[in-house]
């Protein structure tokens, strides 16, 4: 299936998406970019002292920066500026050195407000199996007509 | 304990400037390579208002207002986000916000204790008085600090 500039007529309820290329070795420089970028400082996200001081084994990547790569493989599959509805729920921390694993299911085809619409459900996972992000997403997919 | 009587506090709000270089460098920072982004015109990625999230607000910003609220920001994490994209938004656009208290609920935490969920909502409105985001995030409240 397309995972890129995907079409109404070539999505079917039910379809997932699981060939994503994964996005390998994430790294702390990901991170530090991420808060420049989005002006995020929490110091649990570039500071190994302060976030063992509270527990964690190192820095863990902001929920954002995930939910904005997914944003991202989502925009490449729907096109930009056709999402209608995003929503993420945080469900675990990614430490450096993970790699990302991105999958997408199609839960709904339809029309509404005279668009071609579908609603996805969207999961974010890394490489042992630690469930990230799952989410949702509605979108306006361009015809083929 | 949060006060459930808080849904509908204002919280009150912020403006930005659609700038092209931070399009540019915000959709870098979550690795799209797009040659879409170096145009001048750009969309915005989906999550891009993030860019003016943690800027303070006038009233002394956001997590001022949640301590105000009774929320303890050591045991607050962000529990999801959520996004309703009401119209097209461009480069040079000057977005107005203004943020509420939408929602505040408990659950039983899995490892017992009590969690406290805040929903807080902002509405992003253009220079032609347009709404044209709504973006919700939600915080957690343990009942005890992380340690």
């Amino acid at each position: 299936m397309d995972r890129i500039n995907a079409h109404f007529e070539d999505l079917q309820e039910g379809d997932e998406i699981s060939d994503w290329p994964p996005v390998e070795n994430v790294s702390r420089s990901n991170f530090v970019r991420y808060a420049g970028a989005s002006g995020d400082f929490n110091p649990m996200h570039h500071d190994d002292t302060v976030a063992q001081k509270v527990g964690y084994p190192s820095v863990f990547g902001h929920g954002m920066f995930t939910a904005g790569v997914l944003g991202h493989y989502l925009t490449d599959w729907v096109g930009p500026g056709n999402l209608r509805k995003y929503a993420v729920q945080f469900k675990g921390q990614l430490y450096p050195g993970r790699t990302l694993q991105i999958s997408a299911k199609v839960t709904r085809k339809y029309k509404e407000a005279n668009e071609n619409r579908i609603d996805a459900d969207l999961r974010v996972q890394d490489d042992q199996g630690t469930v990230l992000i799952t989410g949702t997403a509605t979108a306006a997919l361009p015809s083929r007509g | 304990m949060v006060d459930k009587s808080i849904v509908g506090t204002e919280m009150g709000g912020s403006w930005m400037l659609v700038e092209q270089g931070k399009v540019r460098e915000f959709a870098k920072s979550i690795l799209d390579d797009n040659p879409v982004y170096s145009e001048e015109d750009p969309p915005l990625p989906p999550t891009f208002t993030m860019a003016m999230a943690h800027w303070p607000a006038p009233q002394g910003g956001q997590t001022a207002g949640l301590s105000k609220l009774g929320l303890d920001l050591l045991r607050v994490l962000h529990g999801g986000q959520e996004y309703e994209y009401l119209g097209e938004i461009k480069v040079g656009d000057k977005l107005t916000t203004r943020s509420k208290i939408a929602d505040v609920y408990e659950k039983e935490g899995k490892r017992g204790g009590t969690l406290t969920f805040v929903t807080s909502e902002t509405t992003f409105t253009n220079q032609r008085g347009e709404d044209v985001l709504v973006a919700r995030t939600i915080l957690v409240q343990t009942s005890k600090a992380a340690s």
